[in-house]
């Protein structure tokens, strides 16, 4: 078997037992970028030196005895907003574009510490603002199915570059979709985790109440895998949870009988591509043929999840990005006259427009005299959406639906109307407003070839539930392979 | 007759946090070190770092709360203040406005008029930023951020003051109170407490405040003073030249004994306060509270009130030791280990304080022990040592904390008591000074205190002085 076909946790297996080395492992992805990076553009940066120097490290542990877990020696890559030390991270955006960070995002380290080997940082949405990786400072990444599709976003890059085999699986954040809605257009597997599970420590916040680290991979397998990996309760962040309940492998079990899966009808209206909902319900009828218990609800609140969810985020993202002020690290002006005239022109000239919008967005909902009318209310309506995912999960085990309303639009063409674009989280963003844990898995192919993605979403700390329905409908449907149509 | 006017002050007081670490980090808050030492990236804000709570800065938050008989708030949050200055790492300070840790509170203070109770708006906590180094001459900036990050409470009372003297009796009543709870030294002059008055003037019996402007930069109690009445004058004059008194802040320059306008109201920022969403809300429990409430200490009026009814010292005593924790607790320890009360009265009123003041220190700086204090009193009580040796070994013991039975020991300033010798030795002074010895058997009483003084520096000072006395009588 070539090495790039295999999921991370069969390569892990098969360096473990000595059939592959963890340096043939970072060749073959070397070698693999070396091919269709320049198509593609999944990477800000490209770790060379730092994979070999890694791989030699990991394989003597690994042959001392001293790592033996299921993803020692295998390479991955991180979403370029998570702190690497002595690694660019830069967030997609000129003015983080010098920055080398001093310490490891938490994450990270956890990776490390069950010894990864990171290949590099990959693009996004500038500061994971967007649903394209169109905003980034540093190049548009392509969809690995058709270049002239966005990859989606934000993690964007992460989701390209394990489709495209660049990786064999990456970190990605996810704050109203942005892990979600690139798996679903890649056609990866993406989850984003219960609020709190894996530590922020180190991930440059965008919105730090919704924030959340989760993985990109080729399946459910690895997804679970990784999840044991990555999730841990972390002082140094005040909102990460302590939990018990981190064995996710036991939920590959095959067996959904009995499992009560609860469809929203809201998510089936007005604005849904014919082809992605064919393509969900099927999958929906292949857990009800397993032995699920499939039933219509009604969730609402949903149309106003949107206007909540840019309320909350813009507020927070026009707070978390003041730091960036040119004056202790990133991009300063050239020229400049006094202190205010530096910061004016510094985060001018750092900031792209998407970036700027949310600030000014924000800033004004936080403004005195609008802060009750636009952020308190915003926060009520958070606070409903939560209350009306309690009262479904009081019913079901799982919630299914759609990631995203089409498959990958093509490049150029979302930009223009950003409320369109924003449109476009409709399915995502609740889930994170809830701060419940969403998976995408790959369910079909719409007539553009293209892959579409089924939601899974679960309670707060159920990612069990929803691993469980995701790797027996994976079970169902078989491989799901990428075919590059040009 | 010119119209009569009051005073109205408010005082902002911001109290540093004698914590061993920061607010949100566990970087030491040490003064001093090589600027941008005590940092980590959470208080240089660097990207992804995330603040912690620091507990201990909620246990005192809450202990000062409880002292100046606060609610506290059991759900409270953080909020972020959005501004942008480099001292300021994040460009926002951590800080509360919506949920303030303690509110509603009063402390009472006593002045020549009486007992009085200063109401206290709230109390909430928040970080302090760095420090600004301006180079003018080379037209640049360098910031420190070993400051930044360390613990502030901020107290804000009512405006229930009337006049300087009773503004002061609230700032000592408030130092009292915190030093007591070991909350912070509270030094003005260092800067661990900053006061901000808020003051406006009134048409004496009115009922609506009037125009009020906030004073920065005031760094003691003398310069607080002055600029009351130099703000009180000031408002006056506009009002009796029939201008408007402009809501701002000022900044008072004492050197000069004026205050400068800094910014208008209409120049005030917005800034944007929200929760933090990077900490989690707290919630104060029960148990909490009761660890705390257990915790606190014996305050000033308490213990005045014991000192009377346990130990046979003057009034005046009680109140100098009192005035400081640390002289308080000092007295006790050295009671405690058998000393009599009053003598240790007499060591801290006498020499201690002679000492403070010539080396410019706060009682806060004592520095030898209870021990060592009760181990020097137990020396002259046995008469092993004169009080002039005795008064060259508290020095030394204040300077160093040294055992003063081993130093005696070392020095060799035990008092000869043998009495031969001393006999000896006065014989020769007798011998060696005729002229004084027939001074005194003519008459000259005086005489005798001359020959006692020879002795003694014959003796090197280890003698008994009315032994002395008594031998040079018997002989002469």
């Amino acid at each position: 078997m070539n090495i790039l076909d295999m999921t991370a946790a069969s390569l892990g297996a098969a360096i473990k037992k000595k059939e592959v080395t963890v340096m043939d492992a970072v060749r073959a992805v070397l070698e693999q970028i070396e091919e269709t990076e320049s198509t593609y553009h999944c990477y800000v940066t490209v770790d060379k030196e730092g994979a070999f120097r890694q791989a030699q490290e990991v394989q003597s542990k690994i042959d001392a005895g001293e790592l033996t877990g299921p993803l020692a020696g295998v390479p991955v890559a991180i979403k370029d907003n998570m702190c690497t030390k002595g690694l660019l991270t830069t967030c997609s955006s000129k003015i983080l574009g010098n920055f080398v960070p001093t310490y490891d995002s938490e994450a990270v380290r956890n990776l490390q510490k069950a010894g990864a080997v990171i290949i590099g940082k990959t693009n996004m949405d500038e500061f994971a603002m967007g649903s394209t990786t169109e905003t980034s400072a540093f190049g548009v990444t392509k969809n690995p199915w058709n270049p002239n599709h966005v990859p989606g976003g934000s993690s964007g890059g992460s989701a390209a570059a394990v489709a495209a085999k660049e990786c064999f699986y990456a970190l990605g954040s996810d704050t109203g979709g942005s892990i979600r809605q690139p798996a679903s257009f890649c056609g990866v597997v993406g989850l984003k985790p219960t609020y709190g599970t894996v530590s922020r420590y180190g991930l440059i916040a965008y919105a730090s109440s919704l924030d959340q680290i989760g993985p990109l991979c080729k399946d459910v397998t690895d997804c679970a895998t990784i999840m044991e990996v990555i999730a841990s309760h972390d002082p140094k962040d005040s909102t990460s949870v302590k939990r018990e309940d981190t064995d996710f492998t036991s939920a590959l079990t095959d067996d959904v009988k009995g499992l009560k899966i609860g469809i929203p009808k809201d998510y089936f209206g007005e604005g849904l591509d014919p082809e992605v909902k064919d393509a969900v319900l099927k999958a929906a009828e292949v857990l009800k043929e397993k032995g699920a218990i499939v039933e219509e609800f009604d969730l609402s609140l949903a149309e106003y999840a949107i206007p909540a969810y840019y309320t909350i985020a813009a507020a927070e993202a026009s707070s978390n990005l003041e730091r960036f002020d040119g004056i202790k690290y990133g991009y300063r002006t050239e020229q400049y006259h006094g202190l205010h005239n530096m910061y004016k022109k510094s985060r001018s000239e750092g900031f792209g427009a998407e970036v700027k919008r949310r600030i000014m967005l924000g800033s004004f909902v936080l403004s005195s005299g609008y802060y009750d009318a636009y952020y308190l209310k915003a926060l009520r309506v958070k606070a409903l959406i939560k209350k009306a995912f309690d009262k479904a999960f009081a019913k079901y085990d799982v919630i299914l639906g759609p990631v995203a309303p089409t498959t990958a639009p093509k490049l150029g063409e979302s930009l223009s109307d950003p409320l369109k674009m924003y449109l476009g989280d409709i399915y995502t963003i609740s889930v994170n407003l809830a701060g419940l844990p969403g998976m995408s898995v790959p369910c079909g192919v719409d007539s553009k070839g293209l892959p579409i993605g089924l939601q899974l979403i679960g309670d707060c700390f159920k990612e069990k539930n929803i691993i469980r329905a995701a790797y027996a409908y994976e079970q169902a449907r078989g491989a799901f392979v990428r075919k590059e149509e040009n | 007759m010119g119209k009569q006017y009051e005073t109205v002050i408010g005082l902002e007081v911001h109290v540093e946090l004698a914590t061993k670490t920061k607010i949100f980090c566990g970087c030491t808050t040490a003064f001093g070190g090589a600027p941008n030492t005590h940092t980590c990236p959470v208080c240089t804000g660097m990207p992804g770092s995330l603040p912690v709570l620091n507990r201990q800065v909620l246990a005192y938050a809450v202990a000062v709360g409880l002292a100046t008989n606060c609610d506290i708030t059991r759900y409270c949050k953080f909020d972020r203040k959005n501004y942008f200055y480099p001292d300021n790492p994040q460009n926002y300070q951590i800080s509360q406005l919506y949920l303030p840790i303690c509110r509603n509170g009063k402390v009472e203070i006593e002045t020549e008029n009486g007992k009085k109770a200063i109401g206290i708006h709230e109390i909430h906590m928040e970080e302090d930023a760095g420090k600004m180094l301006h180079d003018e001459l080379d037209d640049y900036s360098l910031v420190d951020y070993n400051r930044s990050g360390v613990p502030l409470i901020e107290i804000v009372s009512e405006p229930d003051m009337r006049s300087a003297e009773e503004v002061i009796a609230y700032l000592e009543k408030l130092r009292m109170l915190i030093q007591y709870l070991g909350a912070s030294d509270c030094k003005m002059q260092e800067g661990s407490m900053r006061a901000d008055v808020n003051l406006s003037v009134r048409e004496a019996g009115a009922l609506e405040y009037g125009t009020r402007t906030e004073m920065k930069n005031l760094n003691s109690f003398s310069a607080i003073t002055r600029a009351i009445a130099g703000e009180t004058a000031r408002q006056i004059d506009l009002i009796e030249a029939g201008e408007k008194v402009v809501q701002e802040t000022r900044r008072w320059d004492d050197n000069v004994g004026k205050s400068y306008a800094m910014r208008s109201k209409e120049d005030a920022q917005d800034y944007r306060y929200f929760p933090d969403p990077d900490l989690v809300p707290i919630v104060v429990s029960d148990e909490f509270l009761q660890e705390i409430k257990g915790k606190q200490p014996e305050f000033r009026e308490e213990k005045m009130a014991r000192y009377k009814e346990e130990f046979d010292i003057p009034a005046y005593d009680i109140d100098i030791i009192t005035g400081s924790k640390h002289m308080a607790d000092l007295f006790e320890e050295t009671v405690a280990l058998g000393a009599q009360p009053k003598k240790v009265s007499n060591w801290l009123m006498v020499e201690t304080l002679r000492l403070l003041k010539e080396n410019n220190m706060d009682p806060e700086d004592i520095r030898f022990s209870p021990k060592n204090l009760a181990g020097l009193i137990k020396l002259t009580d046995a008469k092993a040592i004169n009080s002039t040796v005795a008064k060259e070994v508290f020095e030394e013991m204040f300077k160093n904390d040294i055992d003063p039975e081993k130093y005696v020991e070392e020095k060799g300033l035990k008092t000869v008591n043998d009495e031969g010798a001393l006999r000896k030795t006065v014989e020769e002074v007798i011998a060696n000074n005729p002229q004084s010895v027939e001074d005194y058997r003519n008459g000259k009483e005086k005489a005798i205190g001359f020959l006692v003084g020879q002795t003694m520096k014959a003796m090197k000072g280890k003698a008994d002085p009315s032994m002395v006395n008594q031998l040079l009588k018997e002989l002469l």
